[in-house]
């Protein structure tokens, strides 16, 4: 039982870092990326492709494919979701819908349908563990990959709230107008969010590629833990992302417990419960606390 | 310091502001009086960049601003207090008011002296912007615009919406700006206070300025007239005169 808790918490850190990039896009450019999964595959095969290439281990392939990812991001932005975004509130989701099409294809057009894993690329980091007291083991990757989640949160939500570049996004993406007129560049500054976000997909892509195996259609799947992830855990809070992507995989882990082919509907359940929990509870609790706060003094 | 010449902005097929021209020399403070949809907010918003005027241009100490976007206006010495504050409800005043300073302009304005120059703010530093009353949140959209270090400064309807003693705090806030020689653009309703701190009163009618001139020159009257459009009906001096 413990077991289970302590390997659900860390799975939990596995969806939290796949779903960060797709919670942070949505909280600061209100942006929702359906090409997600499919850009976090890509940074899989382009550390695949050093690694099988030149032999580049992943880790330091890291170091020339998040400034590749940024650069996607930044034209992603500037030449995709800002000209769709003047079409309407619907056309960014339709546009990232397209790309990821376009991307899975043509990563299946250049990789083929072999599936492949950054793992032997990595020694022993794949396979070895911890022992806990207990006799517990804990995946060395799994604590790494929950460490690496808890940092990049607390790194970004430490850049929006204390630096420049920071209050620069937050306020484009309230309001975008008033932004300009208070000298702020908003295409600068939504174009910097989107270069952010592609790099903590990079490390996400990383990560996806050293626990398991790829190909060019993984994406979609991903994208689906990402989103239940990051709704589980409230769209828009990062923090709350880690707790989302916790939650799915406790559920998840609950979920196999109770039956072999539990674990996704469990996952799935708990998706539900938290979303008709926030609907129809929480809106309730929400406005009794803003009355109660309304009413304490100044 | 501020010319607007032949400037002709449109709302679709509503022309809200027709063939302006006038221009605001160093220290001037301009008071643009006029009744509700005269055109004096979609004026600002334009000489801001918010909205692009059809025809016409700006120009900011000789420099044609006209084609630039709203933030370039600002690291080029301008800064608008839009009408509704405007400020970001989510952030505090404190990162509302480091906001401001996003072009990078050097000056004198620093949060120090905001918080001097603004005592009622010095308490709400940490309290998000949409907490305070309209008194604050209007010093501290005015404190925003001053981070910048603008060389021209247009405040529409600064006292709009808020209660009277706001509105005195405010403007004793305001006096020591206006008694630092920046140059200023004010749309306000109330022709008194207009009138009490301004050194020019322009008035709009029907997206025309049809009245411009120094205080010393003009009475509470005329100014009345112009605002009500009673020139056109009227005839005679005044009409001339505006």
């Amino acid at each position: 039982m413990l077991n289970q808790l302590i390997q659900g918490i860390l799975l939990g850190g596995y969806y939290a870092l796949i779903a960060i990039g797709l919670s942070f896009m949505f909280s600061v450019m209100r942006v929702i990326n359906l090409a997600h999964g499919s850009l976090l595959i890509v940074a899989a095969y382009a550390l695949w492709f050093l690694a099988d290439t030149y032999g580049v281990n992943p880790f330091l392939g890291l170091l020339i494919v998040l400034p590749l990812m940024a650069g996607i991001g930044w034209a992603l932005q500037r030449f995709l979701l800002e000209r769709s975004a003047r079409g309407g509130s619907l056309l960014p989701i339709l546009t990232t819908f397209g790309l990821a099409i376009v991307v899975d294809n043509l990563m299946f057009q250049r990789f083929g349908a072999d599936t492949r894993s950054l793992a032997p690329f990595i020694g022993d980091l794949s396979w070895s563990s911890f022992e806990l007291p207990g006799g517990l083991f804990v995946g060395k990757l799994s604590v790494l990959i929950f460490l690496t989640a808890i940092l990049l949160v607390g790194g970004l939500q430490s850049l929006l709230k204390f630096t420049p570049l920071g209050r620069a996004i937050r306020a484009t993406a309230q309001d975008p107008d008033t932004a300009r007129l208070v000298g702020i560049d908003a295409a600068r500054a939504s174009a910097a969010a989107a270069a952010i976000a592609l790099v903590t997909i990079g490390i996400a892509g990383a990560f996806l590629g050293m626990r398991g195996v790829f190909d060019a259609y993984a994406g979609a799947p991903q994208l689906l833990f990402a989103f239940e992830a990051a709704v589980i855990g409230g769209t828009g809070s990062l923090w709350g992302t880690l707790i989302g992507g916790i939650f799915l995989a406790l559920a998840q882990s609950f979920g196999a417990m109770v039956h072999p082919q539990g674990f996704l509907i469990g996952g799935h359940l708990a998706f539900l419960a938290a979303l008709f929990y926030r609907h129809f509870v929480a809106r309730q609790l929400v406005a009794d606390w803003l009355r109660s706060r309304a009413r304490r003094p100044a | 310091m501020l010319a607007i010449e032949g400037l002709d902005v449109r709302h679709g097929q509503l022309v809200a502001v027709r063939d302006v021209s006038f221009s605001l020399e160093q220290g001037e403070i301009l008071a643009l009086v006029g009744a509700n949809g005269a055109g004096k907010t979609t004026l600002l918003r334009a000489i801001a960049g918010a909205h692009a005027p059809s025809m016409g241009r700006i120009l900011l100490g000789g420099e044609d601003v006209t084609l630039l976007p709203a933030d370039r206006r600002v690291a080029a010495g301008l800064a608008l207090v839009p009408e509704g504050r405007r400020l970001f409800a989510d952030m505090t005043v404190e990162e509302n008011l480091l906001l401001g300073a996003s072009a990078g302009r050097p000056g004198d304005w620093t949060l120090a002296r905001i918080f001097e120059a603004f005592p009622i703010l010095v308490k709400r530093r940490g309290a998000k912007a949409s907490s305070l009353s309209g008194g604050e949140q209007q010093a501290t959209a005015i404190g925003r615009a001053l981070m910048s270090n603008p060389n021209v400064i247009l405040l529409d309807e600064v006292s709009l919406g808020l209660a009277p003693l706001a509105v005195r705090q405010v403007y004793a806030s305001l006096h020591r700006l206006l008694a630092s020689g920046a140059t200023i653009l004010l749309v306000e309703q109330d022709l008194t206070r207009a009138m009490s701190v301004a050194s020019r009163v322009a008035c709009m009618s029907e997206g025309r300025i049809v009245l411009d001139r120094p205080i010393a020159a003009v009475t509470r009257d005329e100014i009345t007239d112009a605002y009500f459009g009673l020139n056109k009906a009227g005839g005679g001096n005044q009409a001339a005169a505006c």
